[in-house]
């Protein structure tokens, strides 16, 4: 008979080995998955979790794919610490990509040194109202955090959408929906020859060390992890809830316009209605598999980079459809949320068979 | 605009707000016992190809209609299991059961894109159906669509004139008062959650079986999330859920009989219509501080742990 | 085990003889959609395997479907290179940016995007000519229409679909002169809810035949159950509804692959801005309804082969916009450039181009 019992603290051990154990279980899952569709399954595992370190393009473009994630998780992950429940780091990406990239065209026959800097803060500022909005309508209002960031993502979409057939148009591109091209002087350096690797993912792995620096060594992240933790004592302890709010909301806001404006200024180059495969909804999966802690969020941006990756390269080299790969996508994540459940509880054998 | 287009624009707005209608329904009852799933659009593409491959292979539509039903409760029993006895988060739980049920949905309808099947035939309600306009609007739907208005009432009747609909708010609101008066919390929260299954199913095989009969990859697109507003829309109001889901189908209605009739607005602006309207809606229910029961449900998202208690 | 890998080692060895005598070539697929969408992806792969089929094993294929146009987009190209494809198609308009940037690199693979206007050493584009169907389309609208009001269901307001709509009203108007037409945007390539409304919305405001520039058949089964007509896009639709089936107008991808792959392989192949249509079989006219008045199907053929022989262009002057500009002189057919960047509507359409 297996009972399940809670654990008084959680385990070390299982911090370290849950993962371990998720992606255990998501092989042998891989392993019947794809032999059942005909495919090899130890080629496919290989060419979807491997492969996309394999060389050294591709590990660029892991650090490309991982940047816009890490930024929008290191935020939310403080926002969710400090039980701010905000959905909307796609609407602020977004608002960050339509804000600065109304700068870039700004600047499009400029020569001016500022040029870069300035569009970024106008993504930065973009984002950080995007998200002020639904924080104020909170404090305020008292609407529920979740609900309201949903509907501004959607709100961001439909206002990004509306101005690429509009007002940012490229008055030279046939009348397809697209920006013009952004001058160079507003384009994100790239860090290496040949590669797409540019300022914008030391910008998010900076932010992941600064959320790092806020949530451990400084008095507000203690008041964030309290606040998390146990808000009764928190307010009983006299910390500001409203003011802890606005600073998580706004800091997360502003990494995620960053990371809208990143996207346009870098790979991207134009202001196109594609900005975002769903980056905002991945980096929740993202800030949770990191377990809320901005280290964390690194690896698992890293990872979720890899996955997604790996899918395209499994459908270019053994053609297994993309409907598999999400499947097998969804599966992971199954695992790897449900077997968080073994650092706070363990299963103890015992003899009655039965009760 | 004549009494013709009025009744027709009307007639369009209920069918349009029907499968909205479906989720959201299943969608306040699993909120209102406090857990958030935000995997109805990938438990809608299993109703929706489910039913369809059960109602072509059998023949039998009512046959694909409950096959859905069952496909959208096993596929939120996965989520249950998850949030409920794990403690995984639910929100990251929610998104990762849409991908997984994108995924699962294209691979098993993957032979049967271009297949046909014969939909549902309106069934015009005798003597109703005669009113004159009431009639038309109301009475010469699909059966799935009077099934919604059952529905309906049935669960209007359930959350506020039954010990069904007491247990389900405690829970909801304060499961730890609630279980220490005997309530068992998970079990209320599993039936919810399925329920909530099975209305999503319910309206993925709207979608495929009768709105347009037929699979295609992604063919719900996205009226999941519009169903998460609507809930709220509704503050959480079975009854209003109705009224909402109608006026949201009345909404797209209206922007596309605009277009027909030579307004010239953009589509994008008034797509963003719904979603500043509940905004709108939630500042107003927000601001009046007497109305405090028409907010969330006060655990929603929050976890349970029976084992925590003292 | 071992036995299998030696297998699959002297099949490599095999391989690589053969190779030396004839090497297939490899083409590789980008679609936007997933390739069950039955619309503009989904008749990209027949095409991909009228290509296979032709070829045998003298062409080795490989797609990767649902394809975000954003950052990703250079990223599936480049590892399709990478793999060693020495063609690539890449089949939606977001692409566009991304293939001219890849192919900068790969200056030995051969790249054809489809509906562009950038080319470059190694990238071509190709255009259907919609107009054409739209133009056999209108014209069988035009008699067909009992209320004088046809509907036309558009995605958005690129060229493409000005222009169509405008080869639509035209050819509508010359058969019947008291013919509207109304227009609804739907926002969407791909919606069946959203088309089945706008072709609800169409026909409660007295349209009885509907042109669809969408991708998915639920405005004909809509027409179905109302009793009133339509006409199919992209794929022949003719089975999801019978009696309300006018024709389809069929994208035919499968001889151009076949040429531009023909060209590769003599290397003949150049890049060059590829309009094709009727008289190259690229785009068809599907499946007649039986029950279409003798009239009808008789003026169908005729303005096919019109148009096919080039004595029918449909886009020649003199045409006045709907503000009363003239638009093209009298006597001039407009060039392909000049299609490219239809942005008014013909005299006579009520609305106007939208943003």
């Amino acid at each position: 008979m297996i009972r399940i019992q809670a654990r008084t603290e959680p385990s070390s051990l299982m911090k370290v080995a849950s993962p371990l154990l998720a992606i255990v279980l998501t092989l042998i899952f891989g392993a019947i998955l794809f032999s059942a569709i005909g495919k090899s399954p130890v080629q496919a595992l290989h060419v979807l979790l491997i492969a996309p370190l394999a060389d050294s393009y591709n590990i660029g473009e892991m650090f490309v794919k991982m940047g816009p994630l890490l930024l929008c998780a290191v935020g939310l992950s403080l926002c969710y610490r400090a039980n701010m429940w905000n959905i909307g780091a796609e609407g602020q990406l977004l608002a960050g990509a339509l804000g600065g990239s109304a700068m870039a065209l700004y600047f499009i026959d400029s020569e001016s040194v500022f040029a870069l800097p300035i569009t970024l803060l106008a993504g930065i500022i973009s984002g950080m109202a995007w998200a002020a909005v639904p924080t104020f309508l909170k404090l305020r209002y008292n609407s529920n955090l979740i609900l309201t960031t949903i509907m501004f993502n959607y709100i961001a979409l439909y206002l990004l959408i509306w101005s690429v057939h509009g007002p940012l148009r490229d008055p030279d591109g046939y009348g397809f929906p697209e920006s013009a091209l952004f001058s160079d002087i507003t384009l994100l350096p790239t860090l290496f020859e040949g590669s797409r690797i540019h300022l914008g993912i030391l910008f998010a792995i900076i932010s992941g060390i600064i959320g790092w620096f806020i949530l451990s060594k400084t008095h507000l992240g203690f008041q964030i992890r309290v606040f998390g933790a146990d808000e009764p004592a928190a307010r009983y302890a006299g910390f500001s809830s409203k003011k802890l709010s606005w600073f998580v909301m706004l800091f997360a806001g502003a990494l995620a316009g960053l990371a809208g404006v990143s996207e346009t200024t870098g790979p991207i180059g134009q202001l196109t209605p594609n900005i975002s495969p769903g980056y905002g909804y991945s980096a929740i999966i993202v800030a949770y598999l990191g377990r809320l802690h901005p280290i964390g969020a690194i690896i698992a941006a890293m990872f979720m980079a890899v996955l997604y990756m790996g899918g395209d390269l499994a459908q270019i080299e053994m053609g297994i459809p993309v409907a598999v790969i999400s499947m097998f996508q969804g599966v992971l994540l199954f695992f790897l949320l449900a077997c968080d459940f073994f650092i706070n509880n363990r299963l103890t054998f015992t003899n009655q068979a039965t009760n | 605009m004549d009494a013709d287009l009025i009744v027709q624009i009307l007639f369009a707005a209920i069918k349009t707000g029907t499968p909205l209608l479906f989720i959201a329904l299943g969608e306040v009852i699993c909120e209102k016992s406090g857990v958030l799933n935000l995997g109805q659009e990938g438990m809608m593409l299993m109703g929706a190809v489910v039913g369809f491959l059960a109602a072509y292979g059998s023949g039998n539509m009512g046959f694909g209609i409950i096959a859905a039903m069952v496909m959208g409760s096993i596929m939120s029993l996965i989520f249950a299991v998850l949030v409920l006895h794990i403690g995984a988060n639910q929100v990251a739980t929610g998104l990762a059961l849409t991908i997984f049920g994108t995924g699962l949905s294209a691979f098993i309808g993957a032979d049967f894109v271009g297949q046909t099947i014969q939909g549902f035939q309106p069934i015009a309600i005798p003597l109703l159906s005669d009113i004159p306009y009431v009639g038309q609007i109301l009475f010469s739907h699909d059966i799935l669509v009077y099934f919604s208005f059952f529905m309906t009432a049935l669960l209007v009747y359930v959350v506020n004139k039954t010990r069904i609909g007491l247990t389900l708010k405690a829970v909801g609101e304060n499961p730890h008062a609630a279980n220490a008066i005997g309530i068992k919390v998970l079990r209320v929260r599993y039936l919810a959650v399925m329920f909530g299954g099975a209305m999503a199913g319910t309206a993925g095989a709207y979608m495929s079986l009768v709105y347009t009969p037929m699979w295609v990859e992604g063919m719900t697109a996205g009226r999941g999330w519009i169903a998460l507003a609507l809930v709220v829309f509704a503050s959480w109001r079975v009854g209003r859920i109705m009224l909402g889901a109608y006026l949201f189908g009345l909404a797209s209605i209206m922007h596309l009989v605009l277009q027909g009739l030579g307004w010239s607005i953009s589509p994008n602006l008034l797509a963003m219509l719904p979603y500043v309207a509940t905004v709108v809606v939630m500042v107003i229910i927000g601001a009046d501080h007497f109305k405090e029961k028409l907010l969330a449900p006060r655990s929603l998202g929050k976890p349970f742990d029976p084992r925590n208690m003292a | 085990m071992k036995f299998k890998s030696l297998l699959v080692g002297l099949g490599l060895l095999a391989g690589a003889n053969a190779a030396l005598a004839e090497d297939p070539l490899k083409v590789g697929f980008v679609y936007v959609g997933p390739v069950g969408d039955l619309g503009w992806s989904y008749e990209h792969d027949l095409g991909r395997k009228g290509l296979e089929e032709y070829f045998g094993d003298k062409v080795e294929t490989t797609f990767v479907e649902n394809v975000p146009e954003g950052a990703d987009a250079e990223r599936v190209i480049t590892q399709l290179a990478k793999a060693g494809n020495d063609l690539i198609f890449t089949t939606s308009f977001g692409f566009m940016n991304p293939t001219i940037k890849v192919a900068k690199r790969f200056p030995n693979v051969t790249f054809e995007h489809a509906t562009g206007y950038k080319l470059s050493k190694n990238v071509g584009t190709y255009v259907l000519r919609t107009y054409e169907g739209r133009y056999v389309s209108g014209t069988a609208a035009g008699m067909m229409t009992k209320t004088d009001t046809i509907g036309y269901i558009g995605s958005f307001p690129i060229p493409e679909v000005i222009r169509d709509i405008n080869s639509t009203f035209m050819a509508a108007k010359s058969v019947n002169p008291n013919v509207k037409m109304k227009i609804v945007w739907v926002n969407s390539w791909y919606d069946p809810g959203k088309e089945t409304d706008a072709a609800n919305a169409l026909m409660d405001q007295g349209v009885d035949v509907l042109i669809q520039h969408t991708d998915s058949p639920a405005p004909l089964i809509a027409a179905e159950k109302r009793g009133l007509r339509a006409i199919g896009q992209a794929s022949d639709m003719s089975q999801f509804a019978p009696e309300a089936h006018m024709f389809s107008v069929r994208d035919n991808w499968t001889p151009y692959y076949i040429n531009i792959a023909k060209n590769v392989m003599d290397k003949t192949w150049e890049p060059k801005d590829y309009w094709g249509g009727f008289a190259d079989e690229i785009l068809t006219i599907e499946s007649i309804n039986p029950n279409l008045p003798e009239a009808v199907k008789a003026k169908i053929s005729s303005t096919f082969a019109a148009i096919k022989s080039g004595e029918l262009k449909p886009f020649t002057g003199p045409i006045k916009d709907n503000k009363g500009n003239l638009v093209v002189k009298a006597g001039h057919s407009m060039t392909d450039v000049e299609l490219a960047q239809v942005n008014w509507y013909v005299e006579g359409i009520t609305d106007e181009v939208p943003h």
